[in-house]
C-alpha cells in the first residue's frame, strides 16, 4: 500500500467515527430531552410518538434488552468456537486413510468412529435446533434426572449443532489442501496426526474461516431460538419487553438494530482476521544477523519479524 | 558407511492401477553412495516406481528391502522409515503455511525431536549451502519455482536421509532454473549423498550418475554404467530413446 492510499484509508476511517459518533450524540441528546419530558409532563404511553416509545422501551427495557444481547453473542461465540473443535476433530478422524495393509482392529475401530460421526452429523444437520433444545433440555431432565440450567442446555446444544455443520465444512476444507501438502509432510516422515496439526489443519483453517465467520453470525441469531428453553437472550428480553407494554413494532425495531450491528460488526472483525491470517505481502532477505546462529551466536534476534514495505 | 551392503533392494516389484499394470517385475540394487538414474519416455512407470519405494503407493507384488528389512510388512513403522529415506518432488510440496525456515524446521522439530537452536542451526546451514540462506522469512508462494526447489531440497537434507529420492525435480521448471537445481545436486552427489534421481535430464544422469536404469511400459529394458547406456546400449530399445541425444 502506498502513502497516499494509506493516508486515504485513514482519512476515510476518522470521518467515518466522526459520522458515527455524531450520530450516537444526537441520539443520546434527544434521549436525555425525551426521557426529561416524559418524566415532567407525565405522558401516557398511548400518546406517546414513535420515537419516544423506543426511548421509554429504552429506559426501562434497554438494560436487560442490552444483558440479552450479551448473551446471544456470548451463546454464538461459546457455540462457535466449540463447534469449531467438535468440527476439527471429527474433520481429522474422517480423514485418516486406511488401507488394506493396516491391521484389522485398527480399521474395525476407524469404521466405527466414521459410523458414529456420520450419524451424528446427519441427526443434528438434519433436525431443527429449536426441536433439539426441547429434545435434549427435557430429555436429560427425564432420563438422568439431570437439572440442566437453561444457559449451559443452551451452551451445550447450540455447540453440539454447529459441530455438525462443522465437521462437514472441516472436511472439506482438509480435502481442498493441495494433496501434495501431504505427500511432502509424509515424506519428511510425519505421521497422520502431525501432518493434519501442523500442515494440513493450519491451511485448512484458512480456506473455512469465511465458513466459520458464516457460522458465528448465524449463530449471533438464530441462539434466538433457545427461547423456548427459557434461555434470556436478546429475543427473550424482547418478548418480555414487548409484552409488558404490547408495545411489539416499536421494540423489535430496537431488537433488529441490535442483531444487526452486532452481525455486521462481526463480519467485518472477521475480514480483518482473515487479512490477519494471510500475512504480510512482503517478506525481508535475511541480513548476517539472522544467519548469525550458522557462527555459534545463538543470542541473535529469535522472532523472524517481517514487516509490510519495509 | 564403511560396509557396502545394500541400502535397498528392490525385488520384483509390481504396481497395478485396477486392470491397468504400470510395473512389472521390477528389480534394482542401491548400495551407500550410489546415484542411481531413472530414465525413460513419460508413463513408463519410473515415478510410480520411486513412489513405491517411498510407500507413497502401495506395490501389488514383490519386495522392497531397506538395510535388508522388508518395508512392506505388516507392523512396519512406515513414518520412521520415511524419515530416513528423503523425497524431493516435481511439484516442489512445499509446506505452504510456513517460512522457508519453517519448512526445514519442522520435521527436525516434529519427527526427529531435536532442541530449536540445533534445528535452526541445521536448517540454515541447509538452506546456505543451497543458495537460499538470505531467503528464509520468505514464504513459499513468494519464491520462483527452482528456488522452491531448492528449499524441498534442503529440507530434505536437513533430516539427515540416508537415500534421497527425486521425482523429475526439474521438470517443472525453466531452463535457467534447471540449471541452479542441478547444480546443487551435483554438489551432493560428489559429497557421496545416495541418490535416486527420476529424470529427463540426460546430460546429468551422464556425467554424474554412476548406474542407470531405462525404463520402458514398465520394466527395466536396460540397466548399468552411464558409460554402457550413453555411449553403447545393448537394448536396441535404449538406442532408440537416446538416439536424439546420443547422436
Amino acid at each position: 500500500m502506498t502513502k497516499r492510499e494509506k493516508t486515504l484509508k485513514f482519512v476515510k476511517y476518522v470521518v467515518l467515527s466522526f459520522l458515527a459518533a455524531a450520530a450516537a450524540g444526537l441520539f443520546v441528546a434527544y434521549f436525555i430531552e425525551t426521557t426529561g419530558r416524559i418524566e415532567s409532563e407525565g405522558l401516557k404511553i398511548s400518546s406517546m410518538s414513535f420515537m419516544q416509545i423506543i426511548v421509554f422501551i429504552l429506559q426501562k427495557y434497554g438494560l436487560s434488552m442490552l444483558r440479552g444481547a450479551g448473551i446471544s453473542l456470548y451463546l454464538a461465540f461459546v457455540g462457535t468456537a466449540g463447534g469449531c473443535v467438535i468440527g476439527f476433530i471429527c474433520g481429522i478422524l474422517t480423514t485418516i486413510p486406511s488401507s488394506k495393509r493396516d491391521n484389522p482392529v485398527k480399521r474395525a475401530v476407524l469404521y466405527v468412529v466414521r459410523l458414529v460421526i456420520n450419524i451424528y452429523v446427519e441427526v443434528f444437520r438434519g433436525t431443527p435446533m429449536m426441536v433439539q433444545a426441547m429434545f435434549i433440555y427435557y430429555g436429560v431432565k427425564l432420563l438422568w434426572g439431570l437439572n440442566l440450567e437453561n444457559l449451559t442446555a443452551g451452551l451445550v446444544i447450540i455447540t453440539v449443532n454447529t459441530g455438525a455443520y462443522m465437521a462437514e465444512s472441516v472436511r472439506g476444507g482438509i480435502i481442498s489442501v493441495d494433496p501434495g501438502q501431504t505427500e511432502g509432510a509424509q515424506s519428511i516422515g510425519m505421521t497422520h496426526f502431525q501432518t493434519m496439526l501442523y500442515v494440513i489443519i493450519p491451511q485448512a483453517l484458512r480456506n473455512i474461516m469465511p465458513q466459520i465467520g458464516n457460522n458465528l453470525i448465524i449463530n449471533v441469531k438464530d441462539s434466538c431460538v433457545l427461547s423456548v428453553i427459557s434461555v434470556v437472550e436478546l429475543f427473550f428480553a424482547s418478548k418480555g419487553a414487548a409484552g409488558a407494554y404490547y408495545r411489539n413494532f416499536e421494540v423489535y425495531t430496537v431488537t433488529m438494530v441490535m442483531y444487526l450491528i452486532m452481525t455486521v460488526s462481526l463480519s467485518r472483525l472477521l475480514r480483518f482476521v482473515e487479512r490477519k491470517m494471510d500475512g504480510p505481502k512482503n517478506y525481508r532477505l535475511a541480513a548476517g544477523d539472522q544467519l548469525a546462529p550458522t557462527s555459534g551466536m545463538l543470542s541473535a534476534p529469535k522472532r523472524e519479524d517481517v514487516r509490510d514495505g519495509r | 558407511m564403511a560396509d557396502n551392503s545394500p541400502v535397498l533392494e528392490v525385488k520384483g516389484l509390481s504396481k497395478s492401477f485396477g486392470d491397468h499394470e504400470v510395473l512389472k517385475d521390477i528389480s534394482f540394487t542401491v548400495r551407500p553412495g550410489d546415484v542411481t538414474c531413472m530414465i525413460g519416455a513419460s508413463g513408463s512407470g519410473k515415478s510410480t516406481c520411486l513412489r513405491c519405494v517411498n510407500l507413497l503407493e502401495t506395490p501389488t507384488g514383490g519386495d522392497i528391502l531397506f538395510h535388508g528389512e522388508s518395508i512392506l510388512k505388516r507392523g512396519f513403522k512406515t513414518a520412521a522409515y520415511r524419515a530416513k529415506v528423503g523425497m524431493v518432488f516435481q511439484q516442489f510440496n512445499l509446506f505452504e503455511n510456513m517460512t522457508v525456515l519453517g519448512n526445514c524446521v519442522s520435521g527436525m522439530r516434529h519427527v526427529l525431536k531435536l532442541d530449536a537452536a540445533t534445528a535452526r542451526k541445521t536448517a540454515v546451514d541447509n538452506l546456505i549451502k543451497v543458495g537460499m540462506g538470505e531467503f528464509i522469512n520468505a514464504k513459499p508462494r513468494q519464491i520462483s519455482g527452482g528456488q522452491k526447489q531448492r528449499v524441498a531440497i534442503a529440507r530434505a537434507l536437513c533430516m539427515s536421509p540416508q537415500v534421497l529420492l527425486f521425482d523429475e525435480p526439474t521438470s517443472a521448471l525453466d531452463p535457467q532454473m534447471v540449471g541452479e537445481v542441478l547444480d546443487v545436486m551435483k554438489q551432493l552427489a560428489s559429497e557421496g549423498l545416495t541418490m535416486v534421481i527420476v529424470t529427463h535430464e540426460m546430460a546429468f544422469a551422464r556425467d554424474v550418475s554412476n548406474h542407470v536404469i531405462y525404463m520402458a511400459d514398465g520394466v527395466i529394458c536396460e540397466e548399468g554404467p552411464p558409460e554402457q547406456i550413453f555411449k553403447n546400449p545393448q537394448n536396441p530399445r535404449t538406442a532408440e530413446f537416446l538416439e536424439r541425444f546420443i547422436r
